[in-house]
């Protein structure tokens, strides 16, 4: 029998509403498949049962009062554990916030959180994902790696890769995660699911523990481009307790799903396409790319000369605004404390903060604490700030002769577990084509193409094409990303 | 500049790494210092790519769409209660956060 997770999200919150399935049912359908297939793949820090049936059976409960459902009505949507969660704990995946066995419970819900309850979605459980969001491949968790559903020797991406893999392997419908130069884009390529990084300022972050704020922006993952066009319908919109948070009106990306394509121009940049770049990945995304142009859209070839220096810049300018927003972490208001005995304030900072973080994220504060430092200032992060400058200005060259840019999510299908976890810099140019709409600050998504094809020593696996716009024109990329997934030949593939 | 300076030396000597966990609050262990000065020196040799490119008339930019700061109303509004500020405190004493004793250093 076909679960309610395999139905898209649109269909689920139909039936919900109508009152052919209670969303305790697919509450349930959705707990009884984490149950099944959790225990291997590892997608969640913590399952909030509990909490996530007494959610659907208020649904169910609203329902038979006769009041309007809202449009994720009875919608298992997994949310990737950088999200404050009143009631559950929240990690971050860090042992930081953690005390003994207990994790950190924050005293209030993540505005995303409170909207998607408002919006009458069911919350199963917290996804895993690297420490502080920081790394690609999921393994950089504190507690453990998770594994991708297609080839379990694989890493799924990261760093919201929990998140990726609860809807690639129909744990729950949705999910949301945090996109700072590419964590929801790559998980989404590399387990053939749709993720959507929003303009910068479109979706509020007040309640996401924050990394790099000039980057830092929550988005969806879903099985189809609706789905997560639904989802960000939902979180989208100003908060006040975000002061960078857009006050612009939010679009109609549902309904853009519906519209023709035809006349959408569309930038292919030479760049993207260089050395570097997996042969079989660049096919698949080159078939999608004329697939396009058959639905109407037309194809040219533009330039974005500065993209080969948005690695470098990116790892000065977000490891420079982590090292500061990382500094709460201190030991004093909650989470992990060592306090040496006779120790002074400075060797408890030292000491929890060298116990709590992890390596990466201590390599991290590291470098941007380097970065800021009297000395390197100049030479490093207000360089770097003055080449992100040159790329945002690529960026609107590019969007005065296009309206949409295509291009590989990654350079390279998923890699091994393992494969570059001891080499650093290797991991960071696994981001080379997510990095440059983060620094720009542009909507881009993520949606499955042609997967690579099966070798002797692997499997089949999945492939993403990105599709970036100018800031705030989500509607074009989700009629884009509709329109060609009617056609993609990775349409209807699950894991299994 | 100081990248000219950097270049020809070796990057991130342990003392430097010493140094920048000192600012950075991080009590790192000798043998964390000995492999953070091999990996920091190899990616920060990596960034100086940056310097390949004149950005003498080009502007930093700091923030992606913040040309307005948008201000909210400046009206009072209810906060975090004690209790729940306190909650998640690993030690509490006179119903404030209680720290190690200190003098300036």
């Amino acid at each position: 029998m076909q679960s309610w997770l395999d139905r898209p999200i649109a269909d689920i919150a139909a039936a919900v509403t109508r009152g052919d399935v209670s969303a305790e049912e697919v509450t349930r359908a959705s707990l009884a498949a984490i149950e099944t297939k959790d225990p291997a793949l590892r997608a969640f820090l913590t399952v909030s049962s509990e909490t996530a049936i007494a959610q659907a059976r208020a649904v169910d409960a609203k329902r038979l009062r006769g009041e309007k459902l809202g449009k994720l009505a009875g919608v298992p949507v997994a949310l990737k554990d950088a999200l404050c969660t009143r009631g559950v704990p929240t990690t971050c995946a860090s042992k930081i916030l953690a005390r003994g066995e207990r994790g950190w419970h924050p005293p209030y819900d993540a505005t995303v959180v409170a909207r998607l309850k408002a919006a009458d979605a069911v919350l199963p459980g917290k996804a895993n994902m690297d420490e502080f969001a920081m790394g690609s491949s999921t393994e950089n968790s504190a507690y453990f790696p998770t594994q991708n559903p297609w080839d379990r020797s694989r890493s799924p991406g990261g760093s919201s890769g929990g998140s990726a893999v609860a809807v690639a392997a129909r744990m729950t419908a949705g999910a949301l995660g945090s996109d700072t130069g590419g964590s929801i884009r790559q998980p989404a390529a590399f387990t053939n699911v749709v993720g959507v990084k929003p303009t910068y300022g479109r979706v509020s972050r007040f309640g996401l523990v924050a990394f790099a704020s000039s980057l830092d922006q929550i988005g969806p993952f879903a099985a189809d481009v609706r789905g997560a066009a639904r989802i960000l319908e939902a979180i989208a919109g100003h908060d006040a307790n975000d002061a960078t948070s857009l006050t612009d009106p939010v679009g109609a990306y549902e309904a853009a799903c519906d519209k023709s394509p035809r006349g959408i121009r569309i930038g292919v940049p030479e760049e993207y396409f260089a050395e570097g770049l997996d042969p079989d990945v660049a096919a698949s995304v080159r078939a999608a790319i004329d697939e396009l142009g058959r639905a109407g859209c037309t194809i040219r070839p533009i330039k974005l000369p500065h993209t080969s220096y948005a690695v470098a810049t990116y790892y000065v300018v977000a490891t420079a605004e982590a090292s500061s927003n990382l500094a709460r972490f201190d030991g004093v208001r909650f989470g992990l404390r060592i306090e040496p005995p006779r120790g002074a304030l400075t060797d408890m900072y030292g000491q929890t903060r060298d116990a709590g973080f992890g390596d990466e994220v201590k390599r991290r504060i590291m470098l941007g604490t380097y970065v800021l430092s009297a000395g390197y200032y100049d030479a490093y992060y207000l360089k770097a700030q003055r080449v992100r400058t040159l790329i945002r200005r690529d960026f609107e060259q590019a969007f005065a002769e296009v309206d949409v840019i295509a291009t590989p999510t990654s350079p390279v299908p998923p890699f091994r577990l393992g494969e570059r976890l001891n080499d650093p810099l290797s991991m960071y140019l696994a981001d080379v084509y997510t990095l440059p709409a983060s620094l720009a600050g542009l909507p881009a998504l993520s949606l499955p193409c042609a997967p690579v094809p099966a070798r002797d020593d692997r499997p089949a696996l999945p492939v993403g094409l990105q599709l970036m716009a100018a800031p705030l024109d989500e509607e074009r990329l989700f009629t884009a990303a509709a329109a060609f997934e009617k056609v993609s030949p990775a349409r209807d593939l699950a894991a299994r | 500049m100081a990248a000219e300076t950097a270049k020809g030396s070796a990057l991130l000597g342990e003392q430097e790494v010493r140094n920048v966990a000192k600012l950075a609050r991080l009590e790192l262990r000798p043998d964390e210092i000995v492999r953070m000065a091999g990996e920091l020196s190899a990616i920060v040799g990596y960034v100086q790519k940056l310097a390949e490119l004149d950005t003498s008339d080009v502007p930093p930019t700091a923030h992606v769409r913040l040309a307005r700061s948008p201000l909210r109303d400046d009206a009072p509004l209810p906060c975090l209660s004690h209790d729940d500020a306190l909650a998640e405190a690993p030690r509490v004493a006179h119903d404030g956060f209680a720290v190690p004793a200190f003098v300036d250093d």
